[in-house]
Order: C-alpha cells, then structure tokens, then sequence
C-alpha cells in the first residue's frame, strides 16, 4: 500500500487514514476504511450503532490500536506516536466523558492541568469556557446533577480548553432533545469554523449535513458512501414521499404514474404495500394523489417526510444492487 | 516526553480523588471509624473476658485492629478504580497528553494519604485507651516502617482487585468475603492458645497472625505466645516484610498490566 507522503506533509494538521481496520475476535468491527479530512474541514462519520464509527474514532485518538492499516492525526501516527498525537487532539463524547464527582469548573482545570497549562491558564481557560458554553451559573455543582444537555457542553468544553487543532466528537448531540440539540449545533458551528480540523461520528443525517464538509457513510464497519453532504444529497434526493398501497401489484403501476415527480427511482417496499419516493423539490402531496388517481389508482395513505439515514442505506444498497445486476447482464 | 509529567500529572490524579473524598466522606468511614469502634467495642465490652499472659489486653488489641484496618484498606482503591472504569472519565485521561503512568500513581498517592489517616487516627485512639510503644526508638521507627510498607501493599493488592472485578459493588462483596474470616480467625483480638488445636493451627499460619505479631514485636506489645508457637511466629518480622514484598511484586505488575489491557481495545 501506497502512503502519501506529500500530503502528510503539506496538511500538518490534517486526519488520514489508510485501510484501517480493527477486528474484535471473528468481527471485523471495522475493514479498509480510508478517511481524509484535510486541515481545517469538518469530516462527518454517518453510521447505525455498530456501523463502525466509534471503533474508528478510538483508534484515531490512540484509544484503541488498528488491527490493520495506519492512521496520521496531525501529522503523527496514531499507533507510533501517540503521545504526540495526544498533544494535539481533543476528544468529546461517548468516547471520553466528564467526572460526575467533580464540579464542571474542577473538572475543566484539571483537564487543563493534564494538558499542561499552567495553574493560571487553567484557571482563566475554565472560566472563560464556562461563560462561552452558558454553563458559569452552573460551573460550582457537581456534574452528575447536570442535564444530557449540559454534561454535553461540559464535554465539548473540555475538548477546547488547550484549543488543540483537531477535535474528535463522539455523536455529540445522541439522545438529547431538538431543543437541546440545536442549541447544540450552533455551538459546534461557532468553534468547528474556528480552524480546527473536526472529526465528527453521528447518527443524524441532519447533523452530518450541517456541520460537515464531507461525509463518509459506515455500514458494518465499511464505508458504504462517501461525498460532500450535496453529492449525497444529490443521490439521495431532499425529502420522501411516502405512497401505502393496499395490494403489492399495484407498486409498479403507482410506480410509473409517479415518475415524473421523481429525482431518482423510488424503494418498493413489500410489507405493507409502499414506495418511498425521492421527489423533486416543491412536489406538493396534492399533485401526487391527482396522478394516482389518473392512473385509476386509490392510495391508502400518502405522507411526505425528511430524508433519514435509513433512506441513504436503501438508496446505496439499491443503486449498488442495480450495478450489480448491469454488470451481470 | 511523558515522563516528564509524571510527577505533576500524579498531583493531579491525586487531588481528583481526594476532591472525590470531599463530596462523598462515607467514603473514608471503612478507615477511620469502622477501627475506632473495634477499639472501643474489644477494649472496654470484650477486652474483660480475654486474658493476656504476657500484658495488658488493651496493649495487644491496637495491632490487631491496625492489621484489621489495613486489610480493609483493600476496599477503597478498589472501588475507586472499579466505579473510574466503569465510566468514560479513564478513556478521556487516556486521550490527554498527560503521562500514561500517572492515572494508577495518582490513584495510589491519594489512597496511601487516606490509609495515613486513618493509621493516625487508630494509633491517637491506642494512646487514648491506654496502648504504647514500649521499644527503643530504631524498633520503634521499624514498626512505622512496617505499617506504612503493609499499607502500600494492600492499596496495590486492592487496585489489582478494582482492576479485575466487574463492578464497584462485586470488589466490595469480595473483600468482605475474604477479608472479614481471615482478620477474625487470627490473633487479632484473641491470643492463639485460646483457641481449640486446629483453629489454632490454621490462625497461627494465618498472614494476619503473623502482620499482627510482628508490629506487637517492633512496639514492644504484649504478643500473646502460644505455649508451642508455629514457625511463622517465631520470626514474625521478616514473615512480615515477606508477605509485603511478595504481595507488591504481584499486584503491581499484574495492576499495571491489567490497566492495559482494560483502557486498550
């Protein structure tokens, strides 16, 4: 295997893994996975639980050694140097979390400590995250009497205190409320476009395609996807249509009278009778139901809904079926 | 490059747990009042009935409740490690830049002070009730010694232990389990002779016989001689410092190695 020693070199702050892969007895939990998120972009990795994301991410911040391949983070290899890598990461999330029996301010000096700022700097560093992440009227209480939403912040401010240049999140917003999690994003927005080089793991599609720059989609521990979040958008399509029949030979027809409205071919689902139909922006539910109606079709039920990350493993799984076949043919 | 923060990045360690101690003092209860009431409770509810050939009961009973309470000693750093391992906080440690060997020496630093305590307060309660040092001053710095060297061995044995079992709450139920038979079936509260020939047997090659004999030996306390003593008893100090040494030259590299091997995947 080749490794690019050039854009090691002219990307000193940069992400870059080559076939890396990490088995766990007979499970390959993760298998030739190529990342690259050059200095400064935001890398997004889109997975189920179990898809791969947090293996990968806790090889990248020398948690966990790769069964195979090799990974650079900031220049240095993960697995050779890692109290180098160390140096220039900070990590947020699941994969590294906060000290409940500490207060939020504690807990901030003494990762400040740890990253060897003096006693002042640590000092002045927790204060001055505290305020910024809303959490200063907080900062005195232990944090295990804090909110999802709260511990959250405290995570993401213990990442920043030394201001590494490359962060890693572990699905930082996971169980918190829409509320909870837009405030969340806006945070995120704020320090990611700071400069630092951010590798994120989520299972939102929404997330993914508001924070990152590119996307690399993990399925069983492989990458199934991978492209800008507009160049999977653009294969993906904007929004579902939803179309329940009541008998399974009806898809075909109900299939055709929606072609017009399509971006790309729709999913015929057998269980109950249903296509879910990528359709063209500005496609009103009215137009739908009139072109089934012509085709002397009665829909049982007919919804409209955002794109989710299922739909992105349906549409992958599909168009790879479907080259697979011309292949064959 | 991480060496250089051992030292620092330990401190740190260290004063995180102790912070840990501030919010949860039950936490020290197992080392400081748990022996202050076996002082209290054998010296002036028990301690009449129990004969001593060779001294006063209270003079021999401190010992005893000090080999008791250093046993105990297990339970605190293994808790403290198991609950750690149980959440993320050790995987965000080992994503810092801090050295690698200072989350286990700072763990070790802060509970070696609670073990000081709790050492400082039994041996205050001794002088209280009526216990001294009779020996000269090198036997008597030797039985310090000796105190702090078990003290260090069981804080490692009970890291080991935090390290192997699955959860704080199973460390505990192992240390009661195994600690609580072996300080009674000993001469800690009772002198030897006065029990029946094979409790005596197994009691006089008991560790804790042997823990309690030899700091009796260095103070100057009464030690309560069984009229036929078994061998470890008759050189109970160095037994003693062997069972230490012996105890720290397993746990600490089977602690370190088992630390690896849980925080690597």
């Amino acid at each position: 295997m080749v490794y690019d020693n050039d854009v090691r070199s002219t990307n000193s702050a940069g992400v870059y893994a080559e076939g890396l892969g990490k088995r766990f007895g007979e499970l390959w939990a993760l298998r030739n996975v190529h990342l690259m998120a050059p200095a400064g972009t935001v890398l997004g990795l889109l997975g189920h639980n179990g898809a791969g994301k947090t293996t990968a991410l806790r090889i990248l911040t020398t948690l966990a050694t790769p069964t195979e391949g090799r990974a650079t983070v900031a220049g240095h290899d993960v697995v050779a140097d890692g109290a180098q890598v160390r140096e220039r990461i900070g990590v947020a999330g699941q994969a590294a979390t906060v000290d409940g029996l500490l207060t939020a301010r504690a807990n901030l000096e003494m990762v400040g400590r740890l990253y060897h700022l003096s006693r002042n700097d640590a000092r002045r560093r927790a204060r001055e995250l505290l305020e910024r992440l809303e959490l200063a009227g907080d900062a005195d209480r232990l944090v295990k009497t804090y909110s999802g939403g709260m511990r959250r912040r405290l995570d993401l401010a213990a990442c920043l205190v030394a201001s590494p240049p490359v962060l890693f999140l572990d699905e930082p917003t996971t169980g918190l409320d829409p509320y909870s999690r837009n405030q969340l994003w806006e945070l995120l927005k704020d320090h990611i476009r700071g400069g630092a080089t951010v590798v994120l793991t989520t299972q939102y599609l929404e997330e993914a395609d508001r924070l990152a720059d590119e996307i690399v989609v993990l399925d069983h521990g492989k990458v199934a996807a991978r492209g800008t979040p507009s160049e999977l958008k653009a294969r993906i399509g904007g929004e579902r249509i939803v179309v329940t029949m009541s008998r399974r030979d009806e898809l075909a027809r109900a299939h055709g009278a929606l072609d017009p409205f399509l971006e790309a071919p729709a999913v015929e689902e057998p269980e109950p009778p249903r296509l879910i139909a990528p359709v063209r922006p500005g496609t009103r539910l009215v137009e739908i139901v009139r072109a089934l109606d012509a085709a002397g079709l009665e829909a049982i039920d007919v919804q409209r809904r955002e794109v989710t990350l299922d739909d992105v493993f349906l549409m992958i799984t599909a168009s790879s079926r479907a080259a697979a076949a011309s292949e064959a043919a | 490059m991480t060496a250089r923060y051992l030292l620092a990045d330990s401190l740190v360690m260290a004063r995180r747990n102790l912070a840990h101690v501030r919010q949860i003092p039950e936490k020290l209860l197992d080392v400081t009042l748990q022996p202050l009431m076996f002082v209290l409770l054998f010296a002036y509810v028990f301690g009449g009935v129990i004969a001593i050939p060779d001294g006063s009961y209270r003079e021999y009973l401190i010992a005893g409740v000090l080999v008791q309470s250093l046993s105990f000693g297990i339970m605190g750093p293994a808790t403290a490690i198991a609950t750690d391992l149980g959440e993320g906080v050790v995987d965000r440690f080992r994503t810092l830049p801090m050295s690698r060997a200072a989350y286990l020496c700072g763990h070790v630093l802060a509970e070696l002070a609670a073990s000081a305590l709790g050492i400082t307060i039994l041996l205050g309660a001794g002088l209280i009730v009526g216990w001294g040092i009779h020996s000269d001053v090198p036997h008597a710095i030797a039985g310090i010694g000796l105190i702090l060297l078990l003290s260090f061995s069981m804080v490692w044995l009970g890291t080991l232990l935090g390290l192997v079992v699955r959860s704080p709450d199973s460390a505990q139920g192992m240390v009661f389990l195994i600690v609580f038979p072996m300080t009674f079936l000993a001469s800690t509260f009772v002198p030897l002779d006065g029990l029946t020939p094979l409790l005596r047997g197994l009691a006089s090659w008991n560790p804790v016989s042997t823990l309690a004999a030899a700091i009796r030996e260095l103070f100057g306390n009464p030690i309560g001689m069984p009229a036929e003593p078994a061998w470890p008893l008759l050189h109970a100090v160095p037994i003693a410092v062997g069972w230490a040494l012996l105890v720290l030259a397993l746990s600490i590299p089977l602690a370190i190695r088992r630390f690896r091997t849980r925080t690597t995947g």
